[in-house]
């Protein structure tokens, strides 16, 4: 009996926990929302984030996305080889790059690399007073701190997703022309001709809101961080967790909804 | 004049601050002492609206700080300053841009007026020439002096300063205890000060008021602390290991503990 008390007494903590942190994050969001129009505008600031969230992803992005096109020709050719059909590779890649891949990639990407710098950093800040010392600066720390790094991601995540969607296809084409021999003009039409703009945008719809969910929990886990060094640890690793989770979940809900609602 | 009316706070089932009153008058250095983990810095975090109490009030000329408001809270910390226990500079910038934040966030002061005020702020904690070196290269005694020019840098008419000489060496924590009274003097300011250093609180106070238990238990000039007859903070003041405060605490496993280490160390 006693046993069965513990534990309903520790779902209810868990439950608890997990509403807190849900709440916590809306909370954050709305604050965010609200500071974005309101002066004043720290322009540095941003091009400053763009730079390290941005600029700064291009290498990795560029090596996996490469890669991923590589793999996708090659694993398609395989299976298309039994049909004869290899000439429909180029689609095959193009509209799993740019549905699907190019999105949750470049995000699970942006979420390991800029996702964990946000919170060890922010957690820092929180561990050793610079976020109170902020608000005793009569300084607002998401005004300051969050919606920098909100708008930077917002910006930049779907403009990565372009990029990696066009070297997926890059490393698609390169199997394709030089290792399958296709030519290169049926590679581009099998390439372009399919692609609709509706597909480039509900990957790009997919990006922004992937950067959303990364930022907010990159941001609030940072702000929450407790307990010095290990805190900051356990917020960083919790950060890329929750965001990985929560980026896979979303996209198969857009998935979805694109599947069902925008045929 | 600040006034702390009935101040409480609960962190999950722990009691910090349990029906606080306290008045701090305006010009006076008041230093709050108590143990460590008592609740003083959470103190000094009410009083400048960093937390919001769960009862009670803080008055500052008139106004409930736990009432305000994120627009009034900014106003009034626009009167603030507060050094903290780690000087809490933030790392990314460098010493300029740290000492001058509030000149750049909060006014439209250009660069030239903005170095001048750098360089006086500096000057009155005496640094000089340090305005491009980043907070990691400081050494404690220089961060905490680069956090107190920070906190001075718009001429508040409050200072809160958390912990002022912990973590600094004996000589550097006199030096600290100094410019506190040096700082008070030249810019007539209402200092507010916790600390657990009775060298620092003795020196820097016009009056000292003891937190025990989530309670203001004594207030009174140095001199009257120091004669204090209470038991608890007789037992504060010197430093006994034994007394009312210790009551049921049984310090030997520490000694044991001590020796243990010492032993297993040779």
């Amino acid at each position: 009996m006693k046993k069965l008390i513990n534990l309903i007494v520790n779902l209810g903590h868990r439950f608890m926990d997990f509403i807190r942190y849900t709440g916590g994050l809306t909370v954050l969001l709305g604050q965010t929302l609200f500071w974005i129009p309101l002066p004043p505008f720290r322009r540095k600031q941003l091009f400053e984030q763009m730079s390290k969230i941005g600029v700064d992803s291009l290498p990795i992005v560029s090596l996996i996305s490469l890669f991923t096109g590589m793999v996708l020709a090659l694993q398609s050719a395989y299976q298309m080889k039994k049909f004869s059909a290899e000439m429909y590779i180029a689609s095959l890649v193009v509209f799993s790059m740019v549905r699907e891949l190019g999105p949750v990639l470049t995000a699970l990407i942006v979420a390991g690399r800029v996702g964990a710098s946000i919170t060890a950093e922010l957690g820092t800040m929180k561990v050793t007073e610079q976020i109170d010392a902020l608000e005793t600066l009569a300084t607002n720390p998401i005004k300051y701190l969050v919606v920098p790094r909100f708008l930077a991601l917002v910006i930049m995540l779907p403009i990565l997703t372009l990029y990696s969607d066009y070297i997926g296809i890059l490393g698609g084409y390169v199997i394709g022309v030089y290792k399958l021999g296709i030519s290169h003009a049926m590679y581009m039409k099998n390439t372009w001709q399919p692609l609709k703009y509706k597909d480039l945008i509900t990957g790009l719809i997919k990006s922004y809101f992937f950067a959303m969910i990364m930022c907010i929990v990159a941001c609030y886990e940072g702000m929450t961080a407790e307990g010095g060094a290990e805190g900051v640890g356990r917020s960083t690793t919790s950060s890329v967790v929750v965001s990985f989770i929560l980026i896979i979940a979303s996209d198969c809900f857009f998935t979805a909804l694109f599947y069902f609602v925008a045929k | 004049m600040i006034e702390i009316i009935n101040l409480c706070k609960k962190f999950n089932s722990h009691q910090v601050l349990d029906n606080l009153n306290l008045t701090i008058n305006t010009g006076e250095t008041t230093v709050i002492i108590g143990r460590s983990g008592c609740g003083k810095s959470v103190l000094l975090k009410h009083i400048i609206g960093l937390l919001r109490p769960d009862s009670g009030q803080i008055i500052i000329d008139g106004n409930d700080v736990g009432m305000m408001d994120e627009k009034e809270l900014s106003a009034l910390r626009m009167r603030f300053g507060m050094l903290f226990q780690g000087a809490a500079l933030f790392d990314s910038m460098n010493v300029r841009d740290n000492v001058a934040f509030n000149l750049i966030e909060h006014t439209s002061a250009n660069a030239a007026e903005i170095g001048k005020a750098v360089k006086e702020s500096l000057a009155l904690v005496g640094l000089k020439s340090i305005e491009d070196k980043k907070p990691a290269e400081l050494s404690g005694g220089m961060r905490k002096r680069v956090g107190l020019a920070r906190a001075i840098c718009l001429k508040p008419q409050i200072i809160l300063y958390d912990e002022p000489t912990t973590g600094v060496d004996p000589i550097m924590g006199d030096a600290i205890n100094d410019l506190i009274i040096e700082l008070h003097n030249k810019l007539k300011i209402t200092s507010i000060a916790v600390t657990h250093d009775m060298t620092s609180a003795y020196k820097i106070a016009d009056r000292i008021a003891m937190l025990y238990n989530g309670k203001i238990i004594a207030v009174g000039t140095p001199d009257e602390i120091k004669s204090a007859k209470d038991p608890i903070v007789r037992q504060f003041i010197t430093g006994a290991s034994k007394g009312p405060i210790t009551e049921g605490i049984d310090f030997e496993h520490l000694i044991q503990g001590g020796h243990d280490g010492r032993n297993k160390g040779v």
